[in-house]
């Protein structure tokens, strides 16, 4: 599907990390996003968070081909889904979070997709193609999710004093987690000295900007806490990303080589 | 507090050029939320480029107790049509 | 009730000429109420049925199963919308349908009161049954109630991939490993029984059948629909290598169909009655579903509410 691109030892190291990190993400939080359905609160969302599940694996699934092909060891996009363990994994630590009410489930996506989008616009200008490409067809995705997250949020912080007082419980849950969003690691740093990634330090004042607007038009105000978790990027995760694995990659961990 | 959103209508033109076509409806809470509501449960096989969608409070339909005096007159006017006329064979583009 | 006769009389014609009935059309009440029972049973189905399945959505072993998966059962909740829908132009309301489903007073079909214990069950799920569902729906889609007749149109049309990708799922698992070979033939035998009685009781112990023939919402009945299944089947069955749990299954060459063994019917008005091995939990996930929605569902009408005083202002 992908040609690979070929980069001195190093920045495909780091290239690969990265790859890794979005197809991760994307995976971890549509597999949560999944978990909703079924149980929505009402059918007509029910539908729309498994279009942004479906949306998250399939870009998760570009993503991980493009990895394969860079890290050219044969590996097929399942292996590198369903057979690397929690620290080896690469994705953000907000999206591993478990899903809480639904509040809380709409807030970690608005985070995550008003960092998604912006990021997503600036790697389309990427220097390796296959990365532009992938980030053309993820943003039009995006675009409509930070649409629908954004909706939701404002519904619900200005809805009734419950839905208020349950988002601001969901913003003292996640806020420590979206410091790590645009935060850059040393992968990051490489990659956009080459021109392959944006710098996160140029998206970072797109997403406050995008927050402040939007927690502003739902009533909500942003905590003035600082300190933020970190560790995602490099491996190092929360306890819950182990037990989504472990359910996650359960059969191909119990029935090794097999077709399925 | 009755918590059930209203009933929308949905239409949806399937490719440019084409009229906008009921499809079935749909609840929700607002113009806007209807509009994606409709995206999300009707558009999932790329069935649209454009959605219209109406809270069917608002549609007014033609009662079917008024179904003869409303329609049936036009029966017997099939003046109407091309086919009443008859013009000979040989001519073309008329 | 006592119909004005020409209404009636117009009814009867309208159906059996096969024309269309429509929501604001005269109907005598029982039709409707069979309509809305049915239909909404129908519509209940589709939401029940979403949970069995979805339990392997987070366990699928691989992205392309899990993301077809997830699509399937997000068809279901479509599926059972467009049902929802077709049942409200009848002037009962959704929001009523469900508590009719939570209290218990209406049913669904009771196929989804069965674990799903294995990954070979999304298989057999998708090739048996959505195979019967099939079965059943597509003469749906000349039923006599406009509405209804549409919803189903949608529907099969969306449905035709949910069979393949069963049986495709079985394909791979009968050609696979020994242990993948042996889920699959565990999954066709807890299946296949309770699948038959999809169809329902047999003909003369089904009351509501004769009438629903008579105003067409039905057009086969549950013992010709059944055969056909059976007929169906038992070639898929072969194909895959597999063994279809009944020692009675054989050709009869004079009918022309497959005979097959006694249905346990005991079993399934047991479940029907609420002691299928998941009746309770199915409906108890649906109703706290529905509970913890109501806060969301609250806020929505609140936000909409304000935000109209606002630009009216």
């Amino acid at each position: 599907m992908f040609e690979a691109n070929h980069y001195p030892e190093e920045v495909n190291v780091a290239l690969s990390d990265f790859l890794l990190r979005m197809a991760d993400t994307s995976l971890v939080l549509g597999h949560r996003l999944s978990e909703w359905c079924g149980h929505g609160p009402i059918l007509e969302q029910d539908i729309a968070m498994s279009n942004l599940a479906l949306d998250l694996i399939g870009q998760a699934r570009n993503w991980y081909q493009l990895a394969a092909t860079q890290l050219g060891q044969g590996q097929s996009e399942d292996d590198l889904a369903y057979l690397r363990d929690a620290g080896q994994y690469r994705n953000l630590l907000l999206v591993e979070l478990p899903n809480g009410d639904f509040g809380q489930t709409v807030l970690r996506q608005f985070f995550f997709d008003a960092y998604h989008f912006h990021y997503l616009q600036a790697l389309t200008e990427s220097g390796d193609e296959n990365v532009a490409n992938i980030a053309v067809k993820s943003l039009k995705e995006a675009t409509y999710h930070l649409k629908w997250s954004s909706e939701w949020v404002i519904r619900l912080g200005d809805g009734t004093e419950e839905s208020h007082r349950r988002m601001e419980n969901a913003l003292r849950e996640l806020w420590e987690f979206t410091g790590e969003l645009t935060t850059p690691n040393a992968s990051d740093q490489l990659l956009t000295i080459m021109g392959l990634t944006p710098d996160l330090n140029l998206i970072r004042p797109l997403w406050e900007q995008e927050v402040q607007v939007v927690l502003a038009e739902s009533t909500l105000e942003i905590p003035n806490r600082s300190w933020m978790q970190k560790g995602g990027k490099n491996g190092v995760h929360t306890e819950h990303l182990g037990f989504l694995l472990a359910e996650m990659q359960f059969l191909q961990r119990a029935y090794p080589n097999c077709e399925w | 507090m009755d918590t059930q959103w209203p009933l929308w209508e949905v239409f949806i033109r399937s490719k440019q050029g084409l009229d906008h076509k009921h499809v079935g409806s749909l609840h929700a809470a607002d113009a806007q939320m209807a509009m994606e509501n409709a995206r999300d449960v009707y558009t999932r096989r790329r069935e649209g480029v454009s959605i219209w969608v109406v809270e069917s409070k608002h549609i007014h339909a033609s009662n079917p107790d008024e179904q003869e005096s409303f329609f049936d007159p036009a029966d017997d006017k099939a003046y109407r049509h091309p086919t009443f006329y008859q013009v000979p064979d040989s001519l073309t583009h008329i | 009730m006592v119909a004005h006769p020409d209404l009636q009389t117009q009814f009867d014609l309208r159906v059996a000429e096969d024309q269309r009935i429509e929501p604001k059309d005269w109907m005598p009440e029982p039709y409707r109420r069979t309509l809305v029972r049915q239909i909404s049973q129908h519509a209940h189905s589709e939401i029940v049925g979403m949970l069995p399945e979805g339990n392997w959505i987070t366990r699928a072993p691989s992205l392309r199963r899990k993301a077809v998966l997830l699509a399937k059962v997000q068809d279901e909740a479509g599926h059972g919308l467009y049902l929802y829908s077709a049942a409200e132009t009848l002037g009962t309301s959704r929001e009523q349908m469900i508590d009719d489903l939570h209290s218990g007073k209406a049913k669904y079909s009771s196929i989804f009161n069965y674990p799903t214990l294995s990954w070979a069950d999304m298989g057999a799920i998708g090739w048996l049954v959505d195979g019967a569902a099939i079965m059943n729906q597509v003469p749906l889609c000349r039923t006599s109630y406009g509405p209804y007749a549409r919803a189903m149109v949608r529907i099969c049309k969306e449905e035709s991939f949910h069979q393949r990708q069963g049986y495709e799922i079985m394909m791979t698992l009968a050609k696979g490993s020994e242990a993948q070979r042996a889920m699959a033939q565990d999954a066709l035998n807890r299946w296949w029984w309770p699948v038959l009685m999809m169809f329902g009781p047999k003909d003369d112990e089904s009351p509501n059948t004769a009438l629903s023939m008579q105003w067409k919402i039905k057009r086969f009945t549950n013992d010709e629909l059944r055969q056909k299944f059976v007929d169906a089947t038992v070639p898929q069955a072969e194909y895959l290598n597999l063994s279809i749990p009944d020692p009675d299954l054989k050709w009869n060459e004079a009918r022309g169909h497959y005979d097959f063994g006694p249905i346990n019917w005991d079993e399934f008005w047991e479940v029907v009655k609420g002691n299928g091995p998941c009746n309770r939990q199915r409906l108890e996930a649906r109703r706290k579903a529905h509970e913890e929605g109501e806060w969301v569902r609250e806020a929505a009408i609140a936000y909409a509410i304000k935000r109209k005083m606002k630009s009216e202002k």
